[in-house]
């Protein structure tokens, strides 16, 4: 029991790193516009399939780390992630049982109040662009969800956390 | 690691904590309380970035390793050609450097000359579109310091933001929250030099609008900041004229090579000798930072 408990955190804690590393990919310019925030996405699917396990506090931790990772202002992704992951751990049976395809739709809304909530905070600071493309990563990170649901799952399965 | 509600009484609750606990942080870094903190988690993630930056590394080295002889010697050749003409014209710079220091000294003022620089690699990270930010490998124990200027070999670069022991977070001069005091070259007339979120543009917001600029002008760091020192080049002006305007507004596009250079300056004010070696840090000098919050 608690060798699996010392494994779920273990897998969790590597496949946010993952996020991390991809976050800070060095992609071109042009391409980079559109990454989207993998660490949330991996989050989301954590707080869906094993809701008593990852949970607020550990979205807020990550939350934290992000800020350091992008040189943003502390608090920002916290806060957002905190929101967010609150939400899909109150919703994971609904979120669960809608088909990977219409996943996509409430994934997209997660990901734009996300970058809704880091906007806001980020207006804290100063002026910032309004372009229609800064909410591209929210699209983007919708369009690979099934990918990554899937293959976190497989991850999932393979270590046998439920 | 102990998780952090061990009963987990209620994402409710837990959702109210959280949201606290970011807005206090929030508040804390608006009041800038929070640098030594974050100074310690940086230096955790600093690994991570060299992970993502060492494929490409990897990847510029083998590049380095199998490029042809015959493209090397024409490199060289190159190289060779330009130093040449450099060194002549530092012959005559030379030499102006000292009539102008004897001139400066008849006239009683004092002129500071020879910052000293050290060259560092830009790791290949990407931080948040929109925002400015480069990360490089020099750090605290390089001697770096908050409010440090950055050059390349163009021009002004920008200035460092935060410092860990072994890197930097380098803001660029065209970040939307950066501006720089600047000069024209050519009149002396002082303005400030905007960032915009463009990599090739600059705003130039306080110029009143007769005054003596025009496209082509070359800016220069006026030095008033305190952060950088005088006379480096920033930018040259363009004018921007659309149609139904009277007055030509103008902005600037920044010299030095922002968005492709991988090596930059990290240019010391002072005259003490910077360490060579890393760890013997002389007590840096914190200049008051330009960087504006607005």
């Amino acid at each position: 029991m608690l060798q699996s408990k010392v494994a779920t955190k273990l897998v969790v804690l590597a496949s946010l790193l993952v996020a991390m590393v991809l976050r800070i990919l060095p992609l071109p310019k042009e391409w980079f516009v559109y990454n989207p925030d993998w660490v949330l996405l991996f989050l989301i699917y954590w707080a869906i399939a094993i809701p008593e396990r990852v949970g607020v506090g550990h979205a807020w931790c990550a939350g934290v780390s992000s800020d350091v990772l992008t040189g943003g202002m502390l608090g920002q992704h916290a806060l957002a992630y905190s929101v967010v992951v609150f939400v899909c751990v109150k919703l994971h049976t609904r979120l669960r049982a809608y088909p990977l395809y219409q996943q996509v739709l409430p994934v997209f809304l997660l990901l734009l109040v996300n970058q809704l909530l880091i906007f806001w905070t980020q207006n804290i600071k100063g002026a910032h662009s309004t372009e229609l493309i800064h909410w591209s990563p929210s699209l983007v990170g919708a369009l690979v969800w099934p990918a990554i649901f899937t293959t976190l799952r497989r991850v999932r399965r393979h270590y046998n956390i439920a | 690691m102990k998780p952090l509600f061990t009963k987990r009484p209620s994402p409710n609750f837990g959702l109210a904590v959280c949201v606290f606990a970011s807005l206090v942080l929030l508040a804390c870094e608006q009041k800038a309380l929070l640098t030594p903190f974050r100074e310690l988690f940086a230096s955790a993630i600093y690994p991570l970035q060299q992970l993502v930056n060492s494929p490409v590394q990897a990847a510029r080295k083998f590049g380095e390793v199998f490029s042809s002889q015959a493209h090397l010697l024409d490199e060289n050749e190159a190289l060779r050609r330009e130093q040449m003409l450099l060194k002549v014209k530092l012959l005559k710079f030379s030499a102006l450097e000292q009539e102008n220091l004897r001139l400066r000294g008849l006239l009683d003022t004092s002129f500071k000359l020879g910052e000293q620089v050290m060259i560092a690699e830009l790791l290949a990270v990407n931080l948040v579109p929109y925002e400015q930010v480069v990360v490089v490998n020099k750090g605290s124990r390089f001697g770096a310091y908050p409010g440090q200027p950055v050059m390349d070999a163009n021009g002004v670069v920008g200035q460092v933001l935060r410092v860990t022991p072994y890197s930097a977070e380098v803001i660029l001069i065209t970040d939307p929250n950066h501006a720089i005091p600047v000069q024209v070259n050519r009149n002396g007339l002082r303005t400030i030099a905007q960032g915009t979120g463009q990599i090739d543009k600059l705003s130039l917001p306080y110029l009143s609008s007769n005054a003596d600029i025009q496209a082509g002008d070359l800016l220069v760091t006026s030095g008033m900041g305190g952060v950088f020192p005088q006379g480096y080049p920033v930018a040259t002006v363009v004018a921007d004229t659309g149609q139904g305007k009277v007055f030509a507004k103008f902005g600037a596009a920044p010299l030095a090579k922002l968005d492709r250079n991988r090596e930059l300056l990290l240019v010391w004010n002072k005259p003490d000798p910077i360490p060579r070696v890393p760890g013997q840090v002389s007590t840096p000098k914190g200049g008051s930072a330009d960087h504006a919050a607005k």
